[in-house]
């Protein structure tokens, strides 16, 4: 049985380095904004003109602002697996980069087991498979 | 000089699934308004449409499409989207046409015929588009509900019991409204027997989607005088602000917030910007008023709304809940229509139908939902992309 390469289901979005991953955003070079999904050609903040940036790799940890899950599967683009299997979801506030990211919840972490305020990390989990590759993106996952 | 205008007449079609299409119920709700106002559709100079993004052509260019559907007669049009706020920014717009002196009197009017199942994105690979990104990484619209719900009861205190009790009011309530799609009363036990979709949030915690059509008829005060009626309800505010750098909430459909590390910004809520401004304009304060249509998505939603309403401290609308003051004959009642869960969401007419509730309650019309003494009534609502509302109409 060959195994299928881990590829990001989202190119670019994240570091591939499956021990330690980081969500891949951008700096504003003027203001210091940070931007997830990255910006790259015009700051958002009101009172800044910046029009340059620095890719940089995000906090990797953070707290929860919130959870819930998802009992239904998702419409397309989503791809499911047979039968569904349903998952967790949570914000993550991410104190340096004052901001709240969401994603899944790794698979058999439930609702029942979090809490807002509960510190939790990133980690590389598989979102589905095609043909050729697993797709992998960024997950929450409370810190050990 | 005054900033307000007359409500001479409002109608709504009744909302449902009727799978008809949308200008009959627009053009239904706009011929009720006009026989509620006593005015000639010949007499109408501006035609204010809210528009549909869901029923081709003709819905993007939905004050012309209701103009024709009525019988072309020379009056101007303008079409408004603005996602769930399409309604108000109508309004806005032909507000802004009669105090400018261009126009005497006004319709406006929405209507919507929504499909079946989910409303997926556009497909193919395409992650510069944050709706694509957020369905392909399994987040649907309930997420987002379910994450505020759930942040209030890990925050608050708010309980299943809350949030159910919700659902149970305003379907009480929305069962004595003709207009209301669903006329069924319910259990918290019906509540909680209904299937989990977004923990903690169950099927009947969250609104449908709805066909329906809703219209107003508005005027300078002086034409409103000259016909009589002088004493008619006015729209004293109409908030329509965007957001300010950074959001402190994920909105729908990002799948992160602003951030907020630069020197001098602070992450603020939306939602709570809204009727800041429509206070401010219309000269009151939440002290004010009588009674409030809020945009009740999901059951927990509406509690956040009272509070962004400031009809409650932060983190308190479960305990006005509890004692029954949100109900009818309670101290302020919120959703005497029936709300969302009863109506469903038909985009572009619901925020007319919160301004056509507070005008039958203003004028004591609103039959076994009436609230006693209503003098000033609110609306408040949030789609998309920035886009939210909300409309102060007084005695």
């Amino acid at each position: 049985m060959s195994v299928k390469p881990l590829v990001p289901a989202i190119e670019g979005w994240h570091t591939m380095d499956t021990a330690q991953p980081h969500l891949i955003g951008t700096r504003c070079c003027d203001c210091g904004t940070y931007f997830f999904p990255k910006q790259s050609s015009f700051c958002k903040n009101p009172s800044c003109e910046g029009s340059e940036f620095e890719e940089v790799e995000l906090s990797r940890t953070g707290t929860v602002w919130s959870y819930t899950n998802a009992c239904y599967k998702p419409p397309t683009p989503f791809v499911a697996p047979d039968p569904f299997v349903p998952y967790a979801i949570a914000a993550v506030q991410l104190e340096h980069e004052q901001m709240v990211v969401l994603g899944q919840v790794v698979a058999g972490v439930d609702c029942a087991d979090l809490k807002v305020g509960m510190p939790m990390e990133l980690v590389l989990e598989t979102l589905h498979e095609d043909e050729e590759n697993t797709k992998v993106t960024w997950k929450w996952k409370p810190s050990a | 000089m005054s900033q307000e205008v007359a409500i001479l007449g409002v109608g709504m079609h009744p909302w449902g699934k009727w799978g008809k299409n949308f200008v009959e119920y627009g053009v239904a709700a706009a011929r009720e308004a006009l026989a509620d106002a006593g005015v000639p559709w010949q007499d109408i100079r501006f035609v204010s449409g809210a528009a549909t993004i869901r029923c081709g052509y003709p819905g993007y260019v939905a004050g012309a499409t209701m103009a024709q559907a009525l019988g072309w007669q020379g009056a101007e049009v303008n079409t408004s989207y603005a996602a769930c706020a399409s309604g108000s920014q109508a309004l806005a717009a032909a507000r802004a046409k009669i105090l400018s002196g261009a126009c005497d009197v006004a319709l406006v009017v929405g209507a919507d015929t929504t499909p079946k199942g989910f409303l997926a994105p556009a497909g193919g690979y395409r992650p510069e588009d944050p709706d694509w990104v957020r369905f392909y990484l399994g987040i649907t619209n309930p997420t987002y509900f379910g994450l505020y719900a759930r942040r209030r009861m890990d925050v608050y205190g708010d309980t299943l019991e809350d949030f159910a009790a919700v659902k149970v009011k305003n379907a009480a309530i929305g069962s004595k409204n003709p207009r209301a799609r669903y006329k069924k009363c319910f259990t918290a036990e019906d509540v909680a027997a209904s299937a989990m979709v977004a923990d903690p949030l169950r099927l009947m915690d969250i609104c449908a989607t709805s066909d329906g059509g809703a219209a107003v008829i508005i005027s300078s005060l002086e034409y409103a005088r000259k016909m009589g009626k002088g004493d008619a309800p006015r729209v004293a505010a109409i908030s329509t602000v965007t957001p300010t750098f950074a959001s402190e909430v994920v909105e729908m459909p990002d799948i992160a917030t602003d951030s907020a590390a630069a020197a001098g910004v602070d992450a603020a809520s939306y939602r709570a910007a809204i009727p800041l401004k429509a206070y401010e304009e219309a000269g009151i304060g939440p002290e004010d008023i009588s009674l409030a249509e809020v945009y009740d998505l999901s059951t927990a939603l509406e509690l956040d709304w009272i509070e962004d309403l400031q009809l409650a401290q932060r983190g308190e609308a479960a305990h006005l809940l509890r004692r029954g003051d949100t109900s009818v004959g309670g101290k302020i009642p919120v959703n005497a229509s029936g709300g969302l869960a009863s109506f469903g969401e038909a985009v572009p007419a619901q925020a007319l139908s919160q301004i056509c509730e507070l005008t039958w309650q203003l004028r004591g019309q609103a039959g076994e939902r009436q609230v006693e003494g209503a003098r000033v009534g609110i609306t408040a609502n949030q789609g998309l992309f920035g886009h939210g509302s909300s409309v102060i109409i007084k005695k």
